[in-house]
């Protein structure tokens, strides 16, 4: 039970950025960490004791995995991630390049 | 944007043609091995900024990335659904693994339409990225030029 | 499993330091150690797939931030100075939430099977009947080719739409302005 609430833990600090910080780049951080806490959480879940990886080797071999499922549901999630990313670092540079800040207090201030 | 000094460009020389070619053994052999298609992609974007950064590059060429970035990008994309298509057409459901028994299991080729799809995801996610790459980092558009 | 717990807390530590660092490529550099930290940690629970595809994407994370700050600003002007006046309020509203949801957490974990033993209801089916039904070895590539071969065409929707995005935030400016403004 540990492993899932030091998942949750990762969550609630990438909250944290999102919500209390106000510099643009440390809450896209924070939504990366919050990617990693459910990809990871899905991984645990997944998680078999004294199981191999979900490779078959053998078409005879004894069939005791890990469980594939909640590992095909991440791997698209990660590349998704990747290029959500992408598009609001693209973001947060043109909000750069009109107010010269990536401070979000001032960005509200300059904006009237 | 400009290149990095003669080591890393020797380097880089010596690197990228081998991380391109993992990238493909790595998208081709998806349906045996961990990998495939999205790992494979971002090997193979990743072999392709190696060069960008270590080089640099100029204006121009910039552009005619762009332009091949997109066709591969639009191809990788319509071959999916043509792989999914051709399961409809042959009057099963859309996206149906026709020819799953053709070849031996645990051999390249074997698998039906994965390893397929998984050509089409690996163009698709390498071509995609390499554009965001350089949207991002290389161009010099938005800086300059600003609002 | 020590292990696993080792590099759990390194990754705690790095996310501590990303969020909290001044200078933003430091930031960026530490997100890069709980990615790979997140990687470790995925092959300790035996999947390798994600592992290859979790290092792959996180080098390219830290190289699109770099890219970024290196053509913006290092320095976070805001870490340091006082919580501002309009900001208390997130704050307390976020250490309420924080807490009842560690709580409901806890309860609902004690609920759902153990870490180690997985119920696998589905999975079972895979694992039975995925090699003679695709015909691929790795069944995490049939499962996302062709058990749930929708779900990566939703995927493949949705990374043509954010790279169609990048390309359009990140054009080149003033297309429209290079031309003379037009007369009614």
């Amino acid at each position: 039970m540990i492993p899932f609430l030091v998942c949750v833990l990762l969550f609630l600090f990438g909250l944290y950025a999102i919500v209390v910080k106000r510099n643009l780049i440390k809450m896209i951080i924070g939504f990366c960490f919050m990617e990693y806490a459910v990809n990871l959480f899905f991984a645990f879940a997944g998680f078999k004791r004294e199981a191999l990886a979900p490779i078959i080797t053998d078409p005879d071999m004894a069939r005791n995995f890990v469980d594939p499922l909640p590992q095909a549901l991440v791997l698209t999630a990660i590349v998704i991630g990747l290029a959500t990313t992408a598009l609001m670092l693209a973001l947060a540079m043109r909000i750069y390049a009109k107010y010269k800040t990536f401070d979000i207090t001032e960005i509200r201030r300059l904006k009237g | 944007m400009r290149g990095m000094t003669s080591i890393v460009q020797t380097v880089a020389g010596l690197v990228a043609g081998m991380l391109f070619l993992y990238g493909c053994y790595i998208t081709l052999h998806g349906h045996l091995t961990p990998g495939g298609g999205f790992a494979g992609g971002v090997i193979v974007a990743a072999s392709f900024i190696l060069m960008s950064l270590a080089f640099g590059s100029v204006e121009d060429s910039e552009r005619s990335s762009y332009r091949f970035s997109s066709f591969f990008e639009s191809l990788g994309g319509l071959l999916f659904l043509g792989v999914g298509l051709v399961g409809y057409f042959a009057g099963y459901a859309f996206l149906n693994n026709l020819w799953a028994m053709v070849g031996r299991p645990l051999h390249l080729v074997s698998g039906g339409i994965i390893p397929l799809a998984n050509i089409a995801i690996g163009l698709k996610v390498g071509a995609g990225l390499w554009a965001i790459f350089l949207a991002l980092g290389a161009s010099q558009y938005v800086m300059k030029e600003g609002p | 499993m020590t292990e696993i717990y080792v590099v759990l807390i390194a990754m705690l530590a790095a996310a501590v330091v990303a969020i909290e660092v001044k200078d933003l490529l430091a930031a960026a550099v530490a997100m890069g150690m709980v990615g790979f930290s997140v990687a470790i940690a995925f092959i300790l629970v035996q999947a390798p797939d994600l592992a290859i595809v979790q290092i792959v994407v996180e080098i390219l994370t830290v190289v699109f931030f770099a890219a970024v700050i290196l053509r913006t600003t290092h320095t976070d002007t805001t870490v340091g100075k006082r919580l501002k006046q309009e900001l208390v309020f997130p704050a307390v509203v976020y250490g309420g939430f924080a807490l009842l949801f560690m709580v409901l957490a806890c309860r609902v974990f004690s609920e759902l099977p153990a870490f180690g033993e997985p119920v696998m209801r589905v999975a079972r089916d895979y694992i039975a009947i995925g090699l003679q039904q695709t015909g691929a070895a790795n069944l995490v590539a049939a499962v996302i080719l062709d058990f749930r071969a929708y779900d990566t065409l939703g995927e493949v929707v949705v990374l043509f739409t954010a790279v169609v995005g990048v390309l359009t935030v990140v054009r080149r400016l003033g297309r429209k302005a290079d031309k003379k403004p037009e007369e009614k």
